[in-house]
């Protein structure tokens, strides 16, 4: 088999007197195909294909310094909503890769996984579940609880929403401790069901989210600074 | 257990509401049968879960998380949605969070549209537009990005439900106060009233089923 990887160089978040919606090209993305070698024509085609996508990805999602807080560089997706062409390749790119791998389930964290989450589920034909913050969700829940910097959190599920045969994905716009992704897997895990990957558009490496999910797959379209 | 008629032509209200008459007639060029219930109707309705006494006693919430699990009826909902707004130059859905954003992306995405994030405060981030209203007690207020609209751009606002109206009169003055055309509010579920294009500050509402108690 040929492992094909595709590698563009990192640019360096932008300074703090970036105006408004102008693109910045801040990400770049490790992309990796396995092929086998009589399609390899065909993959490299798809490999092109797709360095141009995230490449536009990448340059229309704009960052907000000190947002929440001081020394946060916040990743703002909104950006690439109002692009939509950007927004219609960010959900290609997911559902080529997992319209064939049998997913019964796409799980959204709220609330910017529920922009993500819908229109790949709805194209692979799978489930939609919302993981919400506690008391959204009417009726019998289960909650799992993780920590933040301070204090800590809960998200909640929908009892029976998720079966124990089902094969999720966990959508979210971004991951960077991984706590939150962390909570809404084993909420999937605690009925049973199999989380076959992690889906985001962004991820902060250097905060190692990663580390929290352990040996559970993870797939990113674009990395940027923490 | 209402039924919406889809696509009534010159749906009521009269008056003002010009691009409303647009989208009307154009749906009716569409060749929809004044008057025949989409068949599609019956599983979104029936997919709608009321849940009693919730948020707080009294309450009858009518619940989309089960239509969610249908992946057939969700993508007719949002099939719907699609057929009525698509080829009418609509620049913009924005969606009221946090059940717009399950709706709103996947009608933008399919009609070639933005899609615009209406939030809770303090959620965005960078310049943004607020607008309060008023709540049974108290106020609230939602928030949308300074630059996210051009002036003139016809925009559709999405939520799950509409009840007293009050948030989506609060996403109609955000998004004038920006300079766009608001040319319609869509919600799946919507009290009775809304069954006949009722008009929110002059602004048509279009829903697919009504609310149940």
């Amino acid at each position: 088999m040929l492992f094909l990887q595709c590698q563009q160089p990192r640019v360096p978040s932008p300074s703090a007197s970036a105006p408004p919606f102008r693109p910045r090209v801040s990400v770049a993305a490790p992309l990796s195909v396995r092929v086998t070698g009589g399609r390899r024509a065909q993959a490299v085609v798809a490999m092109a294909s797709a360095d141009a996508r995230l490449a536009g990805i990448a340059s229309s999602i704009r960052v907000i310094p000190d947002f929440p807080k001081p020394g946060i560089m916040f990743q703002d997706i909104t950006t690439l909503l109002l692009d939509p062409k950007a927004f219609r390749d960010t959900i290609d790119l997911f559902v080529e890769r997992y319209k064939d791998q049998r997913i019964t389930v796409v799980a959204g964290v709220e609330a910017r996984g529920f922009i993500f989450g819908p229109p790949i589920a709805l194209a692979i034909g799978a489930k939609f579940v919302p993981l919400r913050k506690p008391k959204k969700l009417p009726g019998e829940v289960i909650s799992e609880e993780y920590s933040l910097e301070y204090g800590t959190d809960k998200i909640e599920m929908h009892v029976g929403a998720v079966q124990a045969n089902d094969r999720a994905l966990v959508v979210d716009d971004l991951i960077a401790t991984g706590g939150t992704l962390c909570a809404a897997v084993k909420l999937i895990e605690r009925v049973g069901a199999k989380v076959v990957e992690c889906a985001c558009v962004i991820e902060l490496p250097e905060l190692k989210g990663r580390d929290k999910l352990g040996d559970r797959p993870i797939f990113v379209l674009v990395e940027a600074d923490a | 257990m209402g039924e919406q008629e889809n696509n009534k032509i010159g749906g009521g209200g009269g008056g003002g509401g010009n691009n409303a008459m647009a989208v009307d007639e154009a749906a009716s060029a569409k060749g929809k049968s004044v008057g025949a219930a989409d068949p599609r109707l019956q599983g979104i309705s029936d997919a709608i879960r009321v849940v009693p006494h919730f948020p707080k006693p009294g309450i009858m919430f009518n619940d989309i998380t089960e239509l969610l699990l249908r992946p057939g009826v969700f993508k007719d909902a949002v099939d719907m949605f699609v057929e009525r707004y698509r080829g009418m130059g609509i620049a913009a859905v924005a969606g009221i969070e946090a059940r717009g954003f399950i709706f709103g992306p996947a009608i933008a995405l399919a009609i070639g549209a933005k899609f615009i994030p209406l939030r809770k405060p303090k959620k965005l981030p960078g310049e943004v537009f607020s607008e309060s209203y008023v709540l049974e007690y108290g106020m609230d207020c939602l928030e949308m990005h300074v630059g996210a609209i051009e002036p003139g751009e016809h925009v559709v606002v999405v939520d799950d439900l509409v009840a007293t109206g009050g948030t989506l009169s609060a996403a109609i003055r955000l998004l004038e106060r920006a300079g766009a055309n608001v040319v319609e509010c869509a919600c799946l579920i919507g009290l009775p009233k809304f069954k006949d294009f009722y008009k929110l500050n002059g602004k048509p509402v279009y829903i697919l089923v009504e609310s149940r108690k």
